[in-house]
């Protein structure tokens, strides 16, 4: 096992020192040296631009510039903003709390309701409800959801006034961040309706963000409960004359689970991409709305920075739920 | 949809048909038993009808205003009228002909985005499974580079780049797409020649451009063909997700993405304008995600049986 973890780590440096040069190179992409991206349209002189450059170090050969980047990288370095001059770093961490909280309710709801659709579907296949399944989740699966969203912002809040349109609490209310959480801060701050502001804000962006994950899970679960439904053990348990519950329960459902978590995992690359557009939709002070406005606002370190973290936390993921998989499907840490 | 199985397919094929045609029979035989996969091929063929007769189909140019006729709601609702079916934008442009000539603009986007991921990916692959060694794994690791970031994020941040244009659009979401190709290809040439047909052809005295592309690569191609057709979808909602959010094709091509970038601050107030360029773009992902899963039932040899 720690061989397996081993080579699984290590598989990574030469990724993570990829995605660092794409993150390094990417400033240097833009059209104009990097000072002039950092000025903007108001222009400087050439004196100053000069002295400007050798002060972050731009006169220096590219490998040199790279190191020195990777250095500051490393402890935890990601520059500054150009629009609030902060750290690009402590804009991440300010604003990532609500996409990791946004993005927890979507997979909860995704897993809450694909999984127990996909193993029924599974079970029953063939019948009304097996085709309902697999409609609505390639439905889910094709839904642009920059369409989708809107959609149900005009039907539930326009239309029915249920729920608020934007943002993540009503302006009534005001508290400090303690977690970041707003679900939590909300009911630590003790106030009256704070807490079920807070949920009502949270209904629209979960369903959107959660639409793909939620019809991926649901025809992933189906086809490995089918797959394993298949299987000899699983006759080999009906010949016995288990009740059924404990064949699908415990014999079938112990098995299909294994790629299904694997297919969970991956979809957390899903969900940072879908934040793009369903914080941008929703208002939503999350990292995705903070990339796409920081793009529009030309704050190229805070894109540069974003992207690396988001790169790393794909990569983390993908990595954790590799080592999840070859704990607890020995046929995986054995080959290779 | 009426009767889908020819029954002339089922029986065995005569015996003086080509090898092609009996090839063929038999594909249209497994595909034509998935009922979606027959409704998403008549889906994207009327696509492509009206994408081609755009012009004599939609009842004005797209960029033909009615000054008299803005934010007109569709036919069926009070205030509509015939002469605009699905209503008019905010500065009295038809929505229908505007949703119409979009499916250039879709069906565009797709060959051109699947072309050079296609293109570029199945060379990649081919030179990697073909050489092996050290170009194997700096091609593999460049592929696993790019596919550490999210598709979107990542064409996203080229267009940034690059600067917001549908052709940049295009080229960003083709390189975020190709690295599936390569994978696909090299595994499937990896397995091919290790094949004896292969041996014989290298015995035979092939040079390496007749192996790679004329012994192995045909034997490559059902699995490419699948990824294709759902690329297809994939490219398609990507670049109206970049339309969207004003990193596409620019106002006022009628591209479906951005038309939803036009109508989004009025969803409250005009619905139409929102709605009916959304159901196209579903629509449209979802018959090219239909045929896809038809095409991997019938071309895939594992499935066939099951």
């Amino acid at each position: 096992m720690l061989k397996f973890f081993l080579t699984r780590v290590s598989l990574l440096v030469p990724t993570f020192l990829g995605v660092t040069v794409v993150a390094f190179a990417f400033i240097r992409l833009i059209p104009g040296d990097p000072i002039e991206v950092l000025v903007g349209e108001r222009g400087i002189d050439p004196e100053r631009h000069a002295r400007l450059l050798a002060e972050y170090g731009y006169d220096k050969p590219l490998w040199e510039q790279y190191l020195v980047y990777l250095g500051d990288l490393l402890q935890g370095d990601l520059g500054k903003s150009i629009v609030t001059k902060k750290p690009v770093i402590g804009e991440f961490l300010t604003l990532f709390p609500a996409t990791v909280e946004l993005s927890l309710c979507a997979i909860v709801f995704a897993v809450l309701l694909g999984l127990p659709a996909g193993i029924l579907a599974g079970v029953r296949r063939g019948s009304v409800f097996d085709h309902g399944v697999m409609t609505f989740s390639l439905a889910g699966y094709s839904m642009p959801i920059f369409w989708w969203g809107p959609l149900l912002i005009f039907l539930f809040s326009g239309v029915l006034g249920w729920t608020p349109v934007s943002g993540r609490i009503s302006l009534m209310f005001f508290f400090d961040d303690v977690t970041g959480f707003m679900l939590i801060d909300s009911l630590l701050s003790g106030q009256d309706g704070a807490f079920g502001s807070a949920v009502s804000h949270l209904i629209l962006p979960t369903i959107v963000l959660a639409t793909i994950p939620l019809a991926v899970i649901a025809r992933q679960t189906r086809s490995a409960m089918l797959e394993v439904l298949s299987e000899d053990y699983v006759r080999t348990a009906r010949a016995k004359g288990l009740p059924p519950w404990r064949i699908i329960g415990l014999h079938a459902l112990r098995n299909a689970l294994i790629p299904v978590i694997t297919v969970i995992g991956l979809q957390v690359g899903v969900l940072l991409a879908g934040a793009i557009l369903t914080e941008t939709i929703f208002s939503w002070p999350g990292i995705g709305k903070w990339m796409v406005d920081s793009i529009f606002r030309r704050d190229y370190p805070s894109v540069q920075g974003g992207l690396l973290m988001i790169a790393l936390i794909v990569m983390l993921v993908n990595l954790t739920v590799d080592l999840l998989y070859g704990l607890i499907n020995p046929r995986i840490r054995h080959t290779r | 949809m009426t009767a889908t199985v020819d029954p002339s397919a089922t029986a065995r094929p005569a015996p003086e048909r080509s090898p092609l045609a009996e090839v063929l029979v038999e594909f249209w035989h497994y595909f034509a038993e998935n009922k979606g996969a027959v409704a998403g091929l008549i889906v994207v063929v009327a696509l492509i009808l009206v994408a081609v007769f755009a012009d004599v189909l939609a009842p004005y140019a797209p960029h033909e205003q009615f000054r008299d006729h803005l934010l007109q709601p569709p036919a069926w609702q009070e205030g509509g009228s015939w002469a605009f079916p699905l209503g008019t934008d905010p500065v009295g442009r038809d929505m229908l002909s505007r949703i119409i000539h979009g499916s250039r603009y879709s069906l565009f986007i797709g060959c051109f985005v699947v072309g050079i991921a296609l293109v570029a990916g199945v060379t990649l692959g081919l030179v990697a499974g073909y050489f092996r060694g050290a170009v194997e794994t700096v091609i593999m690791r460049v592929m696993d580079i790019i596919l550490a970031f999210p598709s979107l994020l990542l064409a996203l941040v080229l267009v940034a780049i690059f600067g917001p244009s549908l052709i940049n659009a295009m080229i960003a979401i083709a390189l975020v797409l190709q690295p599936h190709f390569v994978r696909l290809t090299r595994a499937a040439v990896i397995t091919e020649a290790s094949k004896d047909y292969v041996t014989a052809s290298r015995v035979a005295g092939a040079g390496r451009f007749r192996m790679m592309f004329i012994t192995i690569l045909p034997n490559c191609m059902a699995p490419l063909i699948v990824q294709a057709t759902l690329s297809f979808s994939t490219a398609i909602l990507d670049a109206a997700a970049l339309g969207f959010l004003g990193m596409g094709a620019q106002p006022p091509t009628p591209e479906w993405g951005t038309l939803l970038a036009d109508a989004r601050d009025l969803i409250l107030r005009a619905w139409w304008a929102m709605t009916f360029p959304g159901l196209a773009i579903l629509i449209t992902v979802l018959a090219f995600n239909l045929m896809g899963d038809g095409l991997r039932d019938a071309l895939d040899p594992k499935l066939k049986r099951s």
